[in-house]
């Protein structure tokens, strides 16, 4: 008999209290006619199929019951799901973005063990290397098991279809297989490929390959001609691959000179180690610390101060990269708690409102575990729709989100819906549904039960009406620490785009023409393409001026070089570099760059003529702040220059940081074939008008200058500007939407505990005006609550604000953490937030009628 | 919804409730004595199992088919665990037109050929 009370364990409770010492009953009486193996057959399998039809009775019930109740009360329902499925959205697209950029493995082999090294010198931590230097700590360091080179290269594609600009990368024939891949068809480079004058090899990306190439199968073998130099191609990367970047579309072996190894300042490679199983990065780091003290006192003039910075590829990410993901995930974070709390507030008082339901199906026997079942089942099926609305919004959002994955994380792949986090937000949801659904439940049930029927809607307020205002007041806190923190970014966002760029950004088209060595080494040639194009670009009917230079200004913001001042002070610590630029005459007039001293750039500015220099405004009082700077001189880029001209400052390395001094120079003033790297590409053109529309008419003279000439990166400067705050856009926008939500949701919570509040003392307030209370005390009563419950969550949460403001504080662009127009701004929005969800409940509050409210009890 | 709807609603019976409801219509009985009736009217050729029993009655009195009674034999045959079974008009009239369903289907069955004509 034991045995058969186990088996009926199985149905469901109610069943068994209803019917279960019946059967053990019949049980008995069967036991005493029928052969033992077989009653026991028969019972095991009725029992086994009955339970599963009992339970699946039930459930189709409570299922039914839910989705009558639910749409009885479409507000309700519809807002907790809403609630829930923003939550689990935020979330999950939050944490995805961040999985993907912060933890999840590079796809390489031993990711772990891969690192980026670095030269350093005081003011820049993290400086490529020049060739003689990285062969030097090559050969002297034992920590690495591989080391390679590599470095960003241009090149014009020509001879398929249009000539087409192509970003690549030359690297060591060691680099592609130290990151473990496979070619997706082909072979990797040898080190024959990569020796100083070895006939041409590259690699292409799969992108490059499927569109310029069309996918073919047979592409290995084809010739490609890449800035006039005959390529074989030997190998397709998988589509998975990318390295060291999201935009490199190919790679060619590095094939140094001999005489690279002799320019110990020339500093453009990136070094990709793997350290040896079991060393340590800190080993790594200090082993070349070691060797960098050792080429120092060999090398006392070019390496002087030169260190080593070790990094893990991982780590390579910027510290602003990073935060930025940190704040997201605290901003969903914030809206997840908001959500939760706002779901459990709307269970706990439809709970409330439900008392007397409960207590009636109580009364009528349904028994505890049938309405906590019930509760479940209407908590489960909220979480359940929530979730999938979740998911929608996940997708929709993650693409959205995309922008924020920083260009320099080396892999391909986009972030997608990830399931783990899917799940996790879906189970906390479901918790903090189950959990408020069941609480409500066990309250009821644990009641005699005619004292919920006796006392109405009207008992054991007290305690869940604290519960409630506690889930307010923490999403009231939860809603300021976003507020302050989307005001503060906003600020800085502000800020950002207020800074003066020192260049005119309407009316300026730019685009780029890289021109191909050797076809161009020769200045005289160049130079002839330039007045070409330029000559007949100011032809053009809007066009007021038209110049080219090396690279845009924040299109590039490096090309540092070392500057020598005659009779300067050796002790002076402050860094001697500047930013150099060739340029054509009439590049500042273009951009315009007013002068405060001197001329331009001009025409006669010619090999054999005095190298001359247009210097910044901070350039010349760096070397010359009690005179004019005018006639003085310098050495960069392996001459003397006379400075000519002094122009305004302006923005290279883009508008959050500090630029170098600035130094530009003729484009005609340097020897054939030295620095191509500078060679003047970026075409800039100021016209009236839509300077756009002018962009045919160049295409067209382009070509007549040079039919196999490629045209890039055709944008307006104010496009490039623009950019320059697009992330920081994108994130005000991603944190004010969280800001948002939260504020609404906190109000909706304001709304609703006072708006209870309001329907459970209605007696009592009946009772004030019957007394003489006027209705102008009581709305001022109920609008009080409400700003109380804000105030005590205002308060924690500046403090919370202040403290998440100050993480962050290197995202704000110099906007104090604790800046406090952003915070009173917020401060009293909240308060608003707070009168405004209480208006409604507090007029209702005003006009209640004594006289009926005392009748109807 | 009338009576007629609720009644309608609910046809065609299962099998199972069906019997109960015969079972229940001369007598007030207990689960066990239900089993048994039906096992005795169909010459042992139906046997319900105690889930099926128990779970048809539950669902019989959400219906409002049948009622639990208080009436209960004289106490020396009475066995305090059992619980007594009874047939409402509801469940009477629900029997009924379960009876006239199943009699049009069986004439319509007849002038089909699928049944010899009544004897």
């Amino acid at each position: 008999m034991r045995a058969y009370r186990l088996l009926l364990m199985l149905y469901p409770v109610s069943f068994r209290n209803e019917y279960g010492a019946e059967m053990c009953a019949d049980f008995a009486q069967r036991a005493r006619s029928e052969s033992h193996v077989r009653l026991w057959l028969n019972v095991f399998i009725d029992t086994l199929f009955n339970a599963v039809a009992a339970h699946w009775d039930i459930l189709r019930q409570d299922l039914r019951y839910t989705w009558r109740t639910l749409r009885r009360s479409p507000g309700f329902a519809i807002t907790a799901v809403a609630v829930i499925g923003l939550g689990i959205g935020a979330n999950t697209a939050a944490f995805s973005i961040s999985d993907f950029v912060l933890l999840r493995p590079l796809p390489f082999r031993d990711a772990d063990r891969l690192v980026k090294i670095w030269a350093r010198v005081p003011e820049y931590p993290r400086l490529e290397m020049s060739p003689p230097n990285y062969r030097d700590w090559k050969s002297a360091s034992k920590s690495f098991e591989v080391m390679a080179s590599f470095h960003p290269v241009s090149n014009n594609l020509i001879g398929q279809g249009d000539p087409e600009r192509l970003d690549g990368t030359a690297t060591d024939a060691e680099l592609l297989p130290m990151l473990g891949v496979q070619p997706l068809m082909g072979r990797f480079f040898t080190p024959e490929d990569d020796r100083e004058g070895a006939p041409g090899t590259v690699i292409l990306s799969n992108s490059l390959w499927r569109t310029v190439f069309g996918g073919d199968a047979n592409v290995l073998g084809r010739k490609v001609i890449l800035d006039d130099e005959p390529y074989t191609v030997i190998g397709v990367m998988p589509a998975t691959f990318s390295f060291p970047n999201r935009q490199t579309e190919f790679w060619v072996p590095s094939r140094f000179t001999a005489q690279v190894f002799q320019e110990r300042d020339n500093t453009y490679l990136q070094v990709l180690g793997k350290l040896k199983p079991g060393v340590t990065i800190g080993a790594a780091r200090a082993e070349l610390g070691v060797v960098a003290v050792q080429l120092e006192k060999q090398y006392p003039k070019d390496n002087a101060h030169l260190g080593a910075t070790v990094l893990h590829l991982r780590d390579e990410l910027s510290q602003q990269s990073r935060l930025l993901l940190y704040a997201l995930c605290g901003a969903a974070l914030c809206v997840l708690l908001i959500a939760c709390a706002n779901v459990a507030n709307l269970l706990l008082a439809r709970a409330l409102a439900r008392q007397k339901e409960l207590a009636v199906r109580a009364a009528l026997g349904a028994g505890r575990e049938r309405m906590i079942r019930q509760m479940l089942t209407e908590s489960l099926m909220l979480a359940a729709f929530g979730g999938t609305l979740g998911v929608l919004f996940a997708i929709v959002a993650i693409p959205l989100l995309n922008l924020l994955v920083p260009i320099a994380l080396p892999t391909s792949e986009m972030p997608s819906l990830d399931l783990r986090i899917l799940l996790f937000a879906a189970v906390l949801t479901t918790i903090t549904g189950v959990v408020f659904g069941i609480i409500p439940a066990l309250r009821v049930s644990g009641r005699s039960d005619l004292v919920g029927l006796r006392e109405g809607v009207r008992s054991g307020g007290a305690k869940k009406e604290r519960l409630r205002s506690a889930l307010v007041i923490a999403e009231v806190m939860a809603s300021v620490v976003l507020l302050v923190s989307s005001g503060l970014l906003l600020r800085a966002l502000w800020k950002v785009q207020s800074t003066d760029p020192g260049i005119r950004t309407e009316g300026v088209l730019t685009l780029r023409t890289t021109l191909p060595l050797p076809k161009y080494e020769q200045v005289a040639k160049r130079t002839a393409f330039y007045d070409h194009v330029l000559g007949e670009v100011r032809q053009l009917p809007s066009v007021k001026s038209a110049a080219y230079i090396s690279f845009l200004p924040m299109v590039m913001r490096g090309g540092i070089w070392p500057i020598v001042v005659a009779g300067d002070q050796p002790n002076d610590q402050r860094p001697k570099t500047a930013s150099l630029r060739y340029v054509t005459p009439d590049f500042f007039a273009t951009l315009g760059i007013p002068f405060h001293a001197g001329r331009d750039i001009s025409e006669s500015d010619t090999v054999g003529r005095p190298s001359v220099a247009v210097v910044s405004d901070s350039f010349a009082k760096r070397y010359w702040p009690n005179e004019s700077a005018i006639g003085h001189r310098f050495n960069v880029a392996f001459d003397d220059r006379i400075i000519v001209g002094v122009v305004a400052d302006i923005r290279v390395r883009g508008l959050e940081r500090d630029s170098e001094p600035q130094v530009y120079l003729s484009s005609k003033q340097v020897a054939d074939g030295a620095v191509p790297f500078y060679a003047p590409k970026d075409l800039v053109i100021h016209a009236a008008g839509d300077v756009t529309s002018l962009v045919p008419a160049v295409r067209g003279i382009i070509r007549r200058a040079d039919p196999s000439q490629p045209i890039s990166n055709v944008r307006t400067l104010a496009e490039i500007v623009a950019d320059e705050t697009a992330t920081r856009e994108a994130q005000v926008r991603v944190l004010a939407i969280f800001a948002g939500v939260a504020f609404l949701l906190a109000a909706v919570g304001i709304y609703g505990v006072l708006s209870f509040m309001v329907s459970q003392r209605d007696r009592e307030i009946g009772v004030r005006m019957a007394l003489g209370a006027q209705a102008r005390d009581v709305f001022k009563m109920v609008l009080k609550q409400g700003v109380v419950l804000a105030t005590v969550g205002i308060v924690p949460g500046v403090l919370l604000a202040y403290a998440s403001a100050r993480g962050m504080e290197s995202l704000l662009a110099g906007v104090k953490p604790r800046d406090p127009v952003t915070f009173l701004v917020a401060t009293g929005v909240c308060l608003a937030m707070a009168m405004a969800g209480a208006v409604f409940p507090a007029l209702r509050a005003a006009s209640i009628d004594p006289v009926t409210v005392m009748r109807s009890e | 919804m009338s009576q007629h709807d609720e009644i309608e609603a609910l046809l065609p019976l299962q099998s199972a409730t069906f019997h109960i409801l015969m079972a229940l219509a001369d007598d007030d009985r207990h689960g066990y004595a239900i089993i048994q009736d039906v096992a005795e009217r169909t010459s042992g050729e139906l046997k319900l199992s105690p889930g099926t029993l128990y779970r048809s009655i539950q669902r019989m009195l959400e219906q409002g088919l049948i009622s639990e009674t208080r009436t209960r034999p004289a106490p020396e045959y009475d066995d305090e665990r059992r619980r007594y079974y009874r047939i409402t008009p509801f469940g009477v009239a629900v029997a009924k037109a379960e009876t006239s369903r199943l009699n049009q289907l069986l004439k319509l069955a007849r002038s089909r050929g699928f049944a010899p004509e009544r004897a």
